[in-house]
């Protein structure tokens, strides 16, 4: 036995005939997780469509209160760092373990860069009093009693969903620092790159979520 | 072994060129009021929302084809994809269909 073939052995668990067909299976197991996320997300969607029906011009008055520049900005941000994941996927592929340890911390800069404009519209949102509990106060709106309990339910969503969102990122960037170490010292090639390609895959779902946030939230209203 | 096929740069800076115009596009027109027409049954949507999830849904195409490599996948992946997106057609449409039609049938019941 040549010392190739017992090097990928090691990476290769016994119950899979060779590494694609591994590969595969990992592959289609983060699908389901994902597919698994997608009905979550659904979900969440889908209470707001139905509260915006309902509520329509609560739901209006309290989206105009969003900023469409900063959420506008973020999501550049956040495709920009879908495109340096990409590029760490493909540095991990082809072999380039110095770029791939760049990418994936431009990718981790990007997505705190998300996360600190999230921040500042989240203390916006506070110093207005438009944080949902015994605080909330619909007079920056100019909205009073039902419209303003109202409002109040446009930003429980906005916040469940947009938190979601974010304590998604905030999972992923531990993990893609955790890739970046051991991307350096070079346990991701072209024989071997799993991991770097199912972070991926949960990194774009993230800017897919948002993809559909920034319209609901910030642009129909 | 399968051939691992392996995505050039050149594809990922051109989709990332086309999701930034896309957003660009997005923001745009929602400064714009495209009026709300009657689509069926009473059901009024604007031309403003349907134009933001045409747009976000080809925003996610783009993410999910090229960033995600499943035009490159196999097919059992793709067809599990496509499941999943199936469930949430059904969660999304037979709940709105339920909304959207409570008052036809005079009386509203469960509200």
């Amino acid at each position: 036995m040549s010392s190739e073939t017992a090097g990928s052995r090691s990476l290769l668990a016994h119950h899979f005939a060779d590494m694609g067909e591994q590969k595969d299976a990992t592959t289609l197991g983060m699908w389901l997780f994902l597919a698994q996320e997608v009905m979550f997300f659904g979900g969440l969607f889908l209470v707001y469509a139905v509260y915006r029906f309902n509520f329509h011009q609560a739901f209006a008055a309290a989206s105009h209160h969003l900023d469409v520049k900063l959420g506008a900005i973020n999501t550049a941000v956040l495709i920009g760092s879908s495109l340096t994941m990409a590029l760490a996927v493909h540095a991990a592929a082809v072999g380039k373990r110095k770029q791939l340890v760049a990418f994936l911390l431009l990718t981790v800069l990007l997505g705190s860069v998300f996360l600190g404009v999230k921040a500042v519209e989240y203390a916006d949102k506070y110093h207005h009093h438009l944080v949902p509990g015994p605080s909330f106060s619909g007079e920056v709106l100019h909205l009073e009693g039902d419209r303003a309990r109202q409002a109040e339910m446009y930003f429980s969503l906005y916040f469940g969903m947009t938190g979601l969102h974010a304590l998604h990122m905030i999972i992923g960037i531990p993990i893609l620092l955790t890739l970046a170490v051991k991307g350096w010292r070079g346990a991701y090639g072209p024989a071997y790159n799993t991991p770097v390609e199912l972070t991926g895959l949960y990194w774009h779902f993230v800017d897919i979520v948002w993809i559909f946030l920034f319209p609901f939230l910030y642009l129909i209203h | 072994m399968r051939e691992e096929h392996v995505v050039s740069p050149r594809i990922y800076f051109a989709v990332f060129g086309a999701l930034l115009l896309l957003t660009l596009v997005t923001v745009q027109v929602a400064a714009i009021d495209l009026g709300e027409p009657e689509l069926l049954f009473g059901i009024r949507v604007p031309w403003n929302v349907v134009v933001a999830l045409a747009i976000a849904c080809v925003k996610a195409a783009l993410v999910i084809l090229f960033f995600m490599h499943v035009k490159y996948s196999p097919r059992l992946t793709q067809i599990v994809i496509g499941a999943a997106f199936v469930w949430l057609f059904i969660l999304l449409s037979v709940t709105l269909a339920d909304y959207w039609s409570r008052g036809w049938i005079g009386g509203n019941p469960g509200t």
